[in-house]
């Protein structure tokens, strides 16, 4: 074992001498290299982040929510409504919400109203002509504390608020767009009648009754369409599948140049690295000894590389709230939400990105070696 | 101490351009003496200094080493007696461009794993020796002719062989150089070392230090001279 460990020790001594000796050619690769690694770890630990972020808020969003639907449209929740669903066993809480969209023309940007709801992140009390703000509205119309604000509804009629709060910078994520008011202050902007909502949420007193109840829901009212939370959860899961993938279809451009590149680089022996090889062997390295250098090669730059990379993907993604990719992954086209994620690192994904990267410039680099290091060691003495 | 039994050695065996670089060669070679092949370009000095060295393998004949066989043996044995037993000093000393003097020298020891530290103070003590203690982290294409043939010397002897084979070792030196090779030469065979070389330059051929010369021709032996 001591044995071994010091051949290893010795070979991987070589391998940094011999990289050394081509240090702006190795560097450049290894910059390039950890580049592409850093852009793939980003947009892995950004979505995997925000899958999770996105699952740790909806565990508290009620388990159904029933709309009503005409002519396949979704319309409002008409007085009566609740009441029926009241008789269906299992049902826990239910109540009727009011929430709707409002384009504001200042800024170009939808905002989300809404009448907080009881079991919400929402739960607060808001005062006549006052309203709750989230950050990137207050952040758009230059808004705080106290300020008096007007928006005009749909039927042409303004209306002054005046800002009581902005919602706390943590919940960004999913309260950047949105303006809250009391229930009378939105039926009123909305010009929706009393006893009618947006939508109804249900809560189960049993989660593995869901779908049994969603069944009773569906015959007792067969105008409503039900949006179960787990189904709400698998949205989102394949949203953020489906952004991630657009972003890295973009990626696979300077992907594929990079492994044409690491290819060319790790497969191609030039006629010095033959001659060296032949030296070698001549001087009592066997095959084997040869490939192990060129394995540690390999290995060393790559696993440079790639901590090199997914280090700085961490800091990206979790320090500077992936400044590259914002764009296109967060997915809001003017209110853009500014909010740091948890940091979250699946092992699974490093060890994807791991074999993905690592594994194919090892190959790479090792495989071509093999035809070289096998010619006889008399080729030197001949040469 | 090596006894080559009608060594034949053929090259391309089988197409149009086969060659044959040995044509049966019976030859003794003593052990702590300095033995010289000598010939012409192409008569096989290099193929022979190969065989011996276990580099290659004979079309046919027997290569016995200490009494054993070893002309049949597969790569893996022949490189583990090549790098314990021999040594090799090569005509343009195939040094490792851009490594320093010194980890050229250890290159040889790299695949056994022995002490590190044993392993620098070895090639430390061997570049002293040949008066390059001071170049040692230079990186080789820096020294002289001289100088890197003393490199190609000291890397010869760092798993501390029996015996040093040399190939055309005056080829690029001048008069001067050459006469201190043979002084190291002479310095090795007192320590014992067995010697093979080629050459054909009569400084070396005609030195005090050779004990024998081996003439060859076109792949033969047509006379031994003692």
């Amino acid at each position: 074992m001591k044995t071994w460990i010091g051949k290893q020790q010795a070979l991987i001594d070589f391998t940094l001498s011999s990289l050394s000796r081509r240090k702006l050619k190795n560097f450049g690769l290894l910059l390039v290299y950890a580049l592409i690694v850093f852009l793939l770890a980003s947009v892995m630990l950004f979505t995997h982040a925000l899958r999770r972020e996105a699952a740790l808020v909806l565990k508290n969003t009620p388990e159904v929510i029933v709309q009503r639907m005409v002519a396949g449209r979704h319309d409002l929740i008409p007085p009566g409504y609740i009441e029926k669903l009241g008789r269906i066993r299992g049902v826990q809480h239910i109540e009727g919400r009011l929430w709707g969209y409002f384009y504001d023309p200042v800024v170009r940007a939808n905002y989300t109203f809404m009448a907080p709801t009881a079991g919400t992140i929402n739960e607060i009390q808001i005062a006549d002509s006052e309203i709750v703000i989230g950050a990137a509205v207050a952040r758009e119309r230059g808004l705080e504390h106290g300020n008096l604000i007007s928006f005009r509804s749909y039927t042409g009629k303004l209306f002054v608020f005046t800002v009581a709060s902005v919602l706390p910078h943590d919940a960004e994520l999913v309260s950047a767009d949105l303006v809250l008011l009391n229930p009378a202050d939105y039926r009123a902007f909305f010009g929706i009648p009393a006893d009618h909502y947006t939508d109804i949420a249900l809560s189960v007193a049993n989660p593995q009754e869901v779908r049994n109840i969603a069944a009773k829901l569906s015959e007792t009212l067969p105008d409503a369409r039900l949006i179960l939370r787990e189904e709400v959860l698998r949205t989102y899961e394949s949203i953020f599948n489906w952004r991630e993938g657009i972003v890295l279809v973009l990626l696979s451009g300077s992907i594929l140049a990079f492994a044409i590149f690491a290819w060319e680089k790790a497969s191609g022996l030039s006629a010095e690295e033959k001659r060296e090889i032949g030296i070698l062997k001549a001087i009592g390295w066997e095959t084997g000894d040869v490939l192990k250098m060129k394995f540690w090669e390999g290995a060393l730059v790559s696993l440079t590389a790639f901590l090199l990379g997914y280090v700085a993907a961490y800091w990206h993604v979790f320090h500077f709230s992936t400044a590259l990719f914002e764009p296109v992954l967060k997915g809001w086209s003017v209110l853009y939400p500014r909010f740091e994620l948890v940091p979250v690192v699946d092992g699974f994904q490093v060890a994807t990105l791991f074999f993905f990267t690592v594994f194919p410039y090892t190959v790479a680099t090792i495989v071509p070696i093999w035809r070289a290091a096998i010619t006889d060691p008399d080729a030197v003495m001949r040469g | 101490m090596i006894k080559l039994t009608n060594i034949r050695k053929a090259y391309n065996q089988g197409q149009h351009n086969e060659f044959w670089a040995l044509n049966g060669i019976d030859l003794d070679i003593e052990a702590n003496k300095v033995t010289a092949l000598s010939g012409p370009s192409g008569s096989g000095k290099s193929t022979l200094l190969s065989i011996v060295g276990c580099m290659a393998r004979p079309t046919s004949g027997r290569v016995q080493l200490a009494g054993r066989d070893i002309s049949g043996l597969p790569e893996r044995f022949l490189t583990d007696i090549r790098r314990s037993t021999f040594g090799f000093i090569f005509q343009q000393y195939n040094l490792i461009k851009g490594l320093s003097a010194r980890d050229n020298v250890m290159l040889p020891a790299y695949p056994l794993g022995g002490d590190w530290r044993a392993l620098h103070e070895r090639a430390d003590m061997l570049l002293d020796t040949f008066k390059l203690g001071h170049r040692c982290h230079a990186p080789v294409e820096w020294l002289s002719g001289g100088e890197q043939q003393r490199v190609a010397i000291a890397r010869a002897l760092i798993n501390d062989p029996l015996v040093v084979i040399a190939d055309e070792p005056t080829a690029n030196l001048d008069t001067v150089l050459s006469r201190e090779f043979l002084s190291i030469l002479e310095s090795l065979k007192q320590q014992g070392k067995t010697i093979l070389l080629s050459s054909h330059d009569s400084l070396v051929v005609e030195s005090s230090v050779v004990d024998r010369v081996v003439r060859l021709r076109d792949g033969h032996l047509p006379e031994a001279a003692e």
